[in-house]
């Protein structure tokens, strides 16, 4: 099993969004970059893919500045065989970008799965991993929440809005991953001090080919909520904000 | 002359809700270019409700039809709508965001090799161009950007474009045409759907949300009681800790890692308001907020806090509600 993933470097979940000068991009001041929360679960299914095929190797390939070689080093130290950095100095805003870039890297890997997490926490396109299905033509599923794969064929199942499909599909494939797939592991000592050892290539991304849609105008931040008010305490509150709602809010 | 193709949703031979948005959002768009609006919707026989877009905006509405269209089919679906914009020399191709959409709309994009600017809360037209603006870093900053390629690919945040009817002069014209022939890899065996009566968080209305403060899994009961109150309105979400703890689905999960919601009031519960938590619901219309710590940040996006523990207010409050739907 040979098997590909996608992984970002983004600032953590945590992070106070300020914006940059420029009045376009985010101030990255102080702010932790984090491997792609979704990623975790791309290569945590790589891994055990692999694991239970009892061979094959894990490949993780990301686009982005130098300093994502330090997310890559994340994903080899869960246990990831090598990775291949994209080098660009800013990350494209246009996911058509981004994805051509990787498929041009990914087209003679002969994987037989690509996987990537549903969506990057930082820009939310969530369109990467579908576009680089279609610009190799491979079949793909996006936002897979649970997966079963035997004999060439899979399974995996994705949430709609109230259910859940169940689609077959082809390997080679490329899938999408949602949390619950499964369970990342941590990194243990053992696999952080291999992880420093494990072959990376640097190299530029491929230019990205044709034109590119997205003219970025302004970031901003959202207008702030009105001060709320505390209406009482405990029980006693309960009328005063049953009428709050009705009559002032009128929500009820 | 320019023209806008919508892209709209059904399920079971019946349009969803989302696709009157989609109209909406189209019909705004072409009136900002001087164009007009088609709509395109796939199934595997006649669409109930799309004789009516006509009410909505659509100039002429187009049901493409394929014996492998009665549930999603990624790639059928993607091929068809790429046959159907290139033919037809758009502008601008408008999808909803749905779980359908945010699989689909790249994909044509692709195929089209053109830009895709998802998730949009807002569009407008400027000089000629239409600008976007969309939610990033889950909703704690908004990314405003301009599409210079032909056809510009969209895809609308359900629940943010409010359907307004506009009627068009003359009937819209509604066809029904085949699909190109071309099955696709990815097959939809079957739809699992969800128990009766459930609303999906994403789309509810009201939307019910605990966190730690429940203090065990099973305590989430007092929580439905109180969803239930509503009278199917409302559904049960959760934060973060809860969901990683296991005592919730993912599915539930309100925040940066789970949904973003808007609905119209949002009720926490226990819940101290984590800023990747508060990226997911702050633009609901109206937020509660129940804690026994009266410094929680979440009290600081409430517009409505009642500080105190929860195992006495919520049963009390789920009465009053009753009361009122009673």
């Amino acid at each position: 099993m040979k098997i590909a993933v996608c992984i970002k470097r983004v600032p953590d979940s945590e992070t106070r969004v300020k914006i940059a000068p420029d009045g376009k991009s985010l101030d990255e001041a102080g702010v932790k970059f984090i491997l792609n929360p979704y990623d975790e679960f791309a290569v945590e299914e790589a891994l055990r893919r692999k694991e239970q095929a009892g061979s094959g190797e894990v490949v993780v390939f990301s686009l982005g500045p130098p300093a994502a070689q330090e997310t890559i080093r994340a994903a080899l130290a869960m246990g990831a065989d090598r990775g291949v950095l994209l080098q660009v100095e800013g990350i494209p805003t246009d996911g058509l970008a981004v994805a051509r870039a990787l498929a041009a890297e990914l087209k003679d890997g002969a994987f037989d799965l690509i996987l990537f997490g549903k969506i990057a926490i930082d820009d939310c396109n969530h369109q990467v991993g579908p576009m680089v299905a279609e610009l190799l033509g491979l079949p793909c599923v996006t936002s897979v929440s649970h997966l079963d794969i035997a004999g060439g064929k899979g399974v995996a199942e994705r949430e709609i809005e109230g259910g859940i499909e169940v689609c077959e599909f082809p390997l080679p494939a490329v899938l999408t991953v949602d949390k619950g797939l499964n369970e990342p592991r941590y990194p243990a000592l053992k696999g952080i001090m291999a992880a420093k050892k494990k072959p990376m290539d640097i190299k530029p991304a491929a230019p990205a080919a044709g034109t590119v849609g997205i003219e970025v105008v302004a970031l901003t931040l959202p207008p702030e909520r009105k001060e709320g008010k505390i209406v009482g305490e405990g029980v006693a509150a309960i009328p005063e904000l049953v009428r709050l709602l009705r009559e002032e809010a009128k929500v009820l | 002359m320019s023209a806008i193709l919508a892209v709209l949703e059904q399920r079971d031979g019946a349009l969803r809700k989302v696709s009157h948005e989609v109209v909406t959002a189209a019909r705004w768009l072409a009136d900002g270019l001087g164009g007009t609006v088609d709509a395109l919707v796939l199934s595997a026989g006649a669409v109930a409700g799309s004789d009516q877009l006509g009410r909505f905006g659509a100039d002429r509405v187009t049901t493409a039809t394929h014996a492998t269209f009665a549930r999603y089919a990624p790639e059928g679906y993607a091929q068809a709508i790429a046959v159907r914009a290139r033919a037809g020399a758009y502008d601008a191709l408008v999808f909803p965001a749905s779980s359908t959409g945010r699989d689909l709309a790249p994909r044509v994009a692709a195929i089209l090799g053109v830009s895709l600017v998802a998730d949009i809360t807002d569009a407008a037209v400027a000089d000629g161009s239409i600008v976007a603006t969309r939610p990033v870093y889950a909703g704690k900053a908004l990314l405003k950007v301009k599409l210079t390629g032909r056809p510009a690919v969209l895809s609308l945040r359900p629940g943010v474009f409010t359907p307004v009817e506009r009627p068009r002069a003359g009937t819209a014209e509604t066809l029904t045409v085949d699909a190109p022939d071309r099955g696709g890899r990815v097959v939809v065996r079957e739809v699992k759907a969800a128990a009766a009566g459930t609303l999906d968080v994403g789309e509810a209305p009201i939307v019910v949300s605990g966190g730690r403060g429940l203090k065990e899994p099973a305590n989430f009961k007092l929580l439905e009681e109180l969803a239930r109150a509503f009278g199917g309105k409302a559904a049960v979400g959760a934060s973060r800790a809860v969901v990683d703890a296991g005592w919730r689905p993912h599915a539930d999960q309100v925040g940066q890692t789970g949904k973003t919601v808007s609905p119209t009031l949002y009720i926490a519960v226990g819940i101290s308001g984590a800023i990747q938590h508060l990226a997911g619901m702050r633009t609901a219309k109206v937020i509660v907020a129940i804690n026994r710590d009266k410094d929680a940040p979440i009290f600081k996006v409430a517009d409505y806090g009642i500080v105190g523990d929860l195992f006495e207010i919520v049963p009390r409050l789920t009465e009053e509600i009753k009361k009122l739907h009673g």
